[in-house]
């Protein structure tokens, strides 16, 4: 069993992808293990599908025959469009504004009296609620989705961006003063770099949150796109569609977090790459 | 017994004729805790100074102060006879916990003064490479710190402060973090590197058989508050032999006449 949580955390991109701690022949083989790990469940899934526990409940090759059903009719490339748009729009602008935002707050005293309070009134907040007065103020369509992506994502990439910078390794601070690093190189070549894992753990959950954000917003409110095509087939009690529809969502928004993990030890980590 | 010796106050070596770092008058407070009173010093070029003593002491606060990176409440440093109160080109630092980049390489991580001095990529990796291999460390020019031993990395740190060819070179306890054989074997080479290169180093240190080992001078501070107490000056032939020191009969009676002079602060 713990060989299952392991490779799901990794394949979540919640653990590093290094083996260090690992011994053995079978532990050398993380795509082995993975593919087991995702049998597994699979396995589970079925049986849990032909007992049946809920006649709501479909079976796992029901799931899959439905998502190529849905494939080939092409609702499901229908669906995504409405949905993507906003989501991919919110997901950028909250990086950006969120990592640079968090880093403005951890290098100045006055940005982070400023916004720092906000933002973690709006991560303790079940922001969800806010989700009906957005689309009261902005109507139902492309701003209002971004916006729902956006108030669940910036919260927390701000707020690890700036702990992450506020953090950051002081001995490596004074070495780059020592160097006569200026206050730029310093930030650019200094603090980034050294908060990058963190502000990337932020990313991760920020990522996540905005795909909970968009569902939210048209499972609630905006009746199109993904969130649309599920309360379509649950209302024509179609379950095996319904849970392929879910399941494409979760799968697409690993995928994106496995991404992420990846550009960032290509692109800033370069040394926990491997072991 | 020795420690008479010492409350005589500096003992009477001459001044040196040619100093390039001249602290006057330096003093530095915490809190409400004298750290330095009064220090006046001349650190003479291209010789090697150790400051040592106690903790608490301040010696690490006097290298620091200057190396511009502590700001003193009192008193002036002058560096080439101008006087300074920031980082400069002509002083490089080589600090206790390596402060090493753990994301860069090793080429990296030793050409960063001269990275952030804007030389070009390919000079300043061949200025890199020069000093890697200088300090023994060829092959490893493309590992991440994490795959060194805690003496390979100082020597990265090493690398880093010859790189950007500074006069004096600032060494902040550098082995302190580093296993005995280790410390050993960096110390030797330490002594083989001074007589290439041709630098001013100032080397705080709590060893005084590391002091003894590798100074021309050495400067005995006493701690609450920090003064100089004495200067030392072993004559110990460093030419042959590094393993040889530690059986010479100087080396054995200097560490001891400063033991004997430093007993008194420890309880």
């Amino acid at each position: 069993m713990a060989v299952s949580i392991r490779t799901d955390g990794e394949a979540a991109g919640l653990a590093p992808f290094s083996n260090r701690n690992t011994t053995g022949a079978s532990w050398d083989q993380p795509i082995l293990l993975r593919l087991v790990s995702i049998a597994l469940f699979a396995g589970i899934w079925e049986v849990a599908g032909r007992i049946p526990v809920s006649f709501a409940f479909p079976t796992f090759s029901d799931t899959v025959v439905a998502f190529f059903g849905l494939l080939a009719d092409g609702s499901l490339a229908t669906a995504y469009i409405p949905t993507l748009q906003p989501l991919v729009l919110g997901v950028v602008l909250s990086a950006f504004l969120g990592v640079g935002l968090g880093t403005i707050c951890g290098l100045w005293r006055t940005g982070e009296w400023l916004l720092i309070p906000m933002f973690i009134v709006l991560q303790a907040a079940p922001v969800a609620a806010f989700i009906p007065m957005v689309t009261f103020v902005y109507g139902i369509g492309m701003t209002a989705k971004t916006l729902a992506v956006m108030i669940l994502a910036l919260p927390v990439i701000v707020l690890n961006t700036y702990k992450a910078v506020r953090n950051v390794n002081e001995s490596l601070l004074v070495m780059c003063r020592s160097f006569m690093g200026t206050r730029w190189q310093t930030v650019a070549k200094i603090i980034l770099p050294d908060a990058s894992p963190v502000i990337f753990a932020g990313l991760r959950l920020g990522v996540a949150a905005g795909f909970v954000g968009v569902v939210l917003a048209e499972l609630l409110i905006i009746p199109t796109g993904i969130g649309d095509l599920i309360t379509f087939h649950r209302s024509r009690a179609d379950y095996a569609e319904m849970y392929a529809t879910i399941a494409s969502i979760i799968a697409l928004s690993t995928l994106t977090l496995v991404f992420l993990q990846w550009v960032e030890v290509r692109v800033f980590r370069p040394e926990s790459r491997g072991a | 017994m020795g420690a008479t010796a010492l409350r005589n106050g500096p003992s009477p070596v001459p001044a040196p004729i040619d100093s390039i770092v001249e602290v006057r008058g330096i003093s530095k407070t915490y809190g409400n805790v004298e750290a330095l009173r009064g220090i006046d010093l001349d650190f003479p070029r291209g010789k090697l100074t150790s400051l040592l003593g106690p903790s608490g002491c301040g010696k690490t606060t006097l290298l620091k102060i200057i190396a511009g990176l502590i700001r003193a409440d009192g008193g002036t440093v002058a560096i080439n006879g101008k006087r300074v109160s920031a980082p400069g080109p002509e002083r490089a630092f080589v600090f206790q916990d390596f402060a090493l980049m753990p994301w860069a390489t090793v080429t990296r991580n030793v050409a960063f003064g001269l990275e952030l001095r804007g030389t070009s990529k390919a000079e300043r990796e061949e200025i890199a490479r020069r000093y890697i291999a200088e300090v023994g460390l060829a092959g490893f020019e493309d590992k991440y710190p994490h795959e060194l031993s805690g003496g390979m990395r100082q020597r990265v740190g090493l690398a880093r402060a010859l790189s950007v060819d500074a006069d004096v070179l600032l060494l902040d306890e550098p082995f302190s973090a580093v296993d005995e054989q280790n410390r050993r074997k960096f110390q030797e080479d330490l002594i083989r590197l001074r007589t290439n290169q041709n630098k001013t180093f100032i080397f705080v240190t709590h060893s005084i058989e590391e002091a003894v080992y590798i100074s021309d001078r050495i400067v005995l501070l006493s701690p609450r508050p920090g003064r100089v107490s004495q200067i030392i000056e072993p004559e110990i032939d460093r030419s042959g032999d590094p393993e040889r020191i530690h059986r010479d009969r100087h080396y054995l009676d200097t560490v001891d006449e400063i033991w004997q002079g430093l007993k008194q602060y420890v309880e």
